[in-house]
């Protein structure tokens, strides 16, 4: 193996180099491309598709290209938020890659000036049963709570799922939600021809040395050998650059900042000059070590967390420095802003590197990788078993992606900062923002199972239940952020489902005025040639203006009736019950409407706001029954089920047709609400009841809450207690 | 009432802390740094939660030998009111102000709930607005809340009625559920439950108000 191919740049790209340069790279240089050339760095299969997303929207205050998104909600405030996935790092160190992964997203968002407020997660594992799965699970949660609770952000909403595709590459994605005032909003464009560029932040030391080259590969029976490559968090050094960058953010101090992620050093001075047109010389005799004698090959490619880069305005930097000493954050000049349009890199009085800037950026290998779209004709729906309905719904509360993840949701500290609205009850995360009457409503959703089957209908089902859990909240869905976690895209199927997955996401952010922000591409999680599930996962924002519209809400009352928004549920291929039945179940995922989609949310939103109804829940996996299951238990209460037609029940307790809710009402406000929803155009169906216990469905099935509760809480902590 | 809050450099909850006496008390209190030399004039001192360096050895061992608890200890033994939350608690007895060490939860997990909690006596500073034997809800947070005493230093706590607040419901492993206990001249109060979480019913809960009621009602009475 040469020296390129080691540093995974094949060919063409070897003869691009050198091309570029007209000369032999040093080994920092090559170190340099290499990482700025990964998939993870340059989006090199996936820039092309990325810039058809919609991005825009009078809410919209920065789309994608900055580290994170942001978006408006009024009175001055603004949201800045972001996901990022940590999948190939935390399957290597489910611990430290789980912790980073928070660590990376957080400095995210408070790199542009906003205190983090709320942390969520989507994380999906191997088969329940499946012998590596106990050891990821319990380090991944164990890794987002440690870094979390310690920084001193509540991790308030989040999914958890398992599926046998990911068996050799679980997925750990993480979001980060921060508050800031529409004037105290800082970017990475670097400018000032001479200007100091600053690092602060924790020493530089050999740890994660080509995690961003790792994070763009498959893995293999081998990949252990990978654990050196992923970086290691100190969530109290992050701590302290925290506190430290907001106070200097009030000293009008800095002119630019970027946090250093993958490809630490190299990625974030890159970055900065290239978004300012100017050049950037670092000189790495002044980078604050951990240990003696590092190279410049491995500062440049240090992946050490906690550590920033700023370009700052030459007469602040005393102030500044002062800042950071108090909180025994290093802070050290390591170069200067330059007109170069180069990257120079000095160490030990050598020139190491000395790169034009749009080689690494703009210049970088581009693919148009071919695409053809999966064969489904050879692929037969198995006829489901004869099933019982009371055994149905015990079992699938009793399965692994229905099941109660309250032995996870418990190891993060979900009450710090004393602003969640909604502990561990309803669809989304719920957080007040302080000294306001207003709330900001979070989710993140994706169903791998539609994903798979259908990639353009999987990819709009994430986005509308997204929307759809915000609605139930009864917030205001604003925009999104997203992860993109694929397979190899080199394999033209791949490659397809992900450019119809971008077409998914867009019409359906189109139509529901819920545009991308910001988000992330991780490909390549595949192991020995097996692929993930397409899981583009959507994180989501809304806004309530008023908590007070949610005095009494959430409470269900004996008495209340139930109505399904919606039509009556029937589609039961690729459903959460054929998985559980079938295992497999991969064909027709249901149809959604977006008009239908946008009808009834709006319908929903409004029943909230004008406060007619007493509680609101979306219908997703598992379909109706599992939804007011998942009801009756948080309120210890019960409900009567009327299904009229004993041979639809099975389509009608189970289906996952989309567009549809839950809700309940006192029965004096049921004319106000059917003339509202008459007049918008939207379904609803009476189905049932709610009374003081137990789950009735036609007289004739009967479950006790706890029976109820048994299944639905008992599984995971059966699971993970016995740790074998 | 003076009220200081001493933040060191991993605490997190010192915000939360200052919010919750502004909002139940209208007071606004001091936050000061570890690092000052001194504790100005204050008729309440609380310690509130976090990581204080980190904590990667024992809880709060490297904050409990900073200077500046030199100058709470005196305090203390004057007789001023201490309140130490969360991490604040573990300080405090990793200081010694308090009797018994919290050890890492039995479950070796962070926990983080609403638990029940029974206010043992409401004859302190801390207390005087609860009832005792009431049970009130609190938040936890914590992998490190698991009370621990030899059984001379638990007899003696129960003996002088040093006990502030048991969980209802074992939840940590702690000895006789102990999730507060009081100094044996009941003016320092160490407690893993957040009161100043649990100061809006929007919430979830507000019955940690009263911790701070009852402290505002010994000076004002």
């Amino acid at each position: 193996m040469d020296i390129y191919e080691s540093h995974s740049i094949n060919k063409e790209e070897k003869e691009l180099l050198l091309n570029y340069l007209g000369r032999d790279p040093s080994h920092t240089e090559i170190g340099i491309f290499s990482v700025m050339w990964s998939e993870h760095c340059s989006y090199k299969s996936s820039r092309h598709w990325l810039k058809k997303l919609h991005t825009e929207g009078i809410q919209v205050i920065q789309g994608p290209g900055e580290n994170a998104g942001v978006v408006d909600i009024g009175d001055n405030q603004a949201i800045i938020f972001k996901m990022e996935s940590h999948n190939h790092p935390s399957f290597i160190e489910p611990y430290q890659g789980a912790a980073t992964g928070v660590g990376g997203i957080m400095r995210d968002v408070f790199t542009m000036g906003a205190r983090p407020i709320a942390l969520l997660n989507s994380i999906r594992f191997g088969e329940l049963s499946h012998p590596k799965t106990k050891f990821l699970l319990s380090g991944v949660v164990a890794g987002i709570g440690g870094y979390g609770n310690c920084v001193g952000i509540p991790t308030i909403a989040g999914e958890t799922g398992f599926d046998i595709s990911y068996n050799g590459n679980n997925l750990v994605n993480a979001m980060c939600v921060g508050l800031t005032t529409k004037d105290k909003i800082f970017y990475s464009k670097a400018s000032g021809v001479g200007n100091p560029v600053v690092y602060v932040g924790a020493k530089t030391g050999r740890d994660g040395i080509h995690g961003a080259t790792m994070a763009s590969g498959e893995f293999d029976d081998e990949s252990e050998k990978n654990r050196p490559t992923v970086q290691v968090g100190d969530p109290y050094a992050e701590k302290l650059l925290l506190e430290a960058c907001l106070e200097l953010m009030q000293k009008d101090a800095i002119i630019s900042i970027q946090d250093m992620g993958a490809a630490g050093l190299t990625s974030s001075s890159v970055e900065m000059a290239d978004k300012g047109k100017v050049g950037i010389e670092l000189n790495l005799d002044n980078i604050p070590t951990r240990q003696q004698n590092l190279t410049a090959y491995e500062m440049m490619l240090s992946e050490s967390q906690e550590r920033m880069l700023m370009v700052l305005k030459p007469e602040k930097t005393e102030i500044a420095k002062e800042v950071f000493e108090k909180w025994d954050v290093d802070f050290a000049i390591v170069g200067k802003i330059t007109e170069t349009n180069n990257i120079v890199v000095l160490h030990n009085g050598m020139i190491e590197a000395d790169i034009p800037i749009k080689f690494l950026t703009d210049n970088a290998p581009m693919y148009k990788r071919e695409k053809i779209k999966k064969n489904k004709q050879n692929q037969k729906r198995q006829p489901l078993p004869s099933i019982k309905p009371k055994d149905a719904i015990l079992k699938m509360l009793n399965s692994p992606n229905i099941c109660s993840k309250k032995w996870i949701w418990e190891q993060y500290d979900r009450t710090i900062m004393a602003n969640t609205l909604n502990d561990a009850g309803g669809d989304a995360g719920l957080v007040r923002i302080e000294n306001t009457e207003k709330a900001i409503a979070m989710s993140c959703d994706v169903n791998p199972r539609y994903c798979h089957a259908d990639a353009k209908k999987g990819a709009m089902q994430a986005v509308a239940e997204c929307w759809r859990n915000i609605i139930s909240m009864g917030a205001k869905p604003l925009a999104i952020t997203n992860c993109l976690n694929f397979g190899n895209p080199e394999k033209p199927e791949i490659m397809n489902d992900f450019v119809e997955t971008i077409e998914g996401i867009r019409d359906a952010s189109i139509a529901l005025d819920f545009p991308v922000v910001s988000g992330n591409v991780s490909l390549y999680n595949e192991t020995n040639g097996d692929a993930i599930k397409n899981t583009p996962t959507i994180g989501g924002v809304g806004l309530i203006e008023n908590i007070g519209v949610l005095d009494n809400f959430g409470s269900l009352n004996i008495g209340d009736s139930i109505y399904m928004i919606g039509k009556k549920g029937s589609h039961l291929s690729c459903s959460t019950l054929e998985e559980v039945y079938n295992g497999e179940s991969s064909i027709d995922p249901p149809e959604i409407n977006l008009y239908e989609e946008k009808l009834n949310g709006n319908g929903v939103l409004d029943l909230i706001q004008e406060k007619i109804i007493t509680s609101c829940h979306d219908i997703s996996d598992g379909g109706m029954i599992v939804t007011i299951c998942e009801m009756i238990m948080t309120d210890d209460r019960g409900a009567t089920i009327n299904i009229v037609d004993n041979n639809k029940m099975i389509g009608e307790l189970f289906g996952e047709d989309q567009s549809r809710y839950i809700i309940t009402i006192s029965p004096e406000l049921e004319s106000i609400f059917k003339k509202k929803m008459k007049k918008r155009g939207v379904k609803y169906e009476l189905i049932g009841c709610i009374t003081s216990s137990q789950l009735k469905i036609n007289d004739s099935i009967i479950i006790s809450n706890n029976d109820i509760r048994d299944a639905y809480e008992s599984l995971i902590p059966s699971v993970m207690n016995n740790m074998a | 009432m003076n009220v200081t809050i001493i933040r060191f450099p991993g605490t997190n909850c010192d915000l939360d802390t200052a919010n919750a006496v502004k909002k139940v008390l209208g007071i606004v209190p001091k936050i000061i740094s570890c690092k000052d030399d001194k504790i100005p004039k204050s008729d309440l001192i609380i310690i509130p939660g976090g990581f204080s360096y980190g904590d990667y050895l024992r809880s709060g061992a490297i904050a409990a030998r900073e200077p500046i608890m030199d100058d709470l200890e005196l305090r203390g033994n004057q007789g001023v009111f201490i309140i130490g939350i969360c991490n604040g608690f573990q300080i405090l007895t990793e200081r010694k102000l308090l009797p018994g060490s919290l050890l890492k939860n039995s479950s070796l997990k962070f926990i983080s709930k609403n638990v029940e909690l029974k206010i043992n006596r409401n004859d302190t500073f801390f207390t005087s607005k609860y009832q005792t034997d009431e049970v009130v809800n609190i938040p936890i947070a914590h992998h490190d809340g698991n009370f621990f005493a030899d059984q001379d230093t638990l007899d003696s706590i129960e003996d002088n009625n040093q006990v502030a607040l048991r969980y209802l419901n074992p939840i940590n492993g702690s000895l006789n559920n102990i999730a507060g206990l009081y100094n044996k001249n009941l003016n320092i109060l160490g407690l893993m439950p957040h009161p100043e979480r649990a100061v809006d019913i929007k919430t979830g809960t507000n019955d940690g108000s009263r911790i701070f009621e009852s402290a505002l009602n010994f000076y004002s009475t």
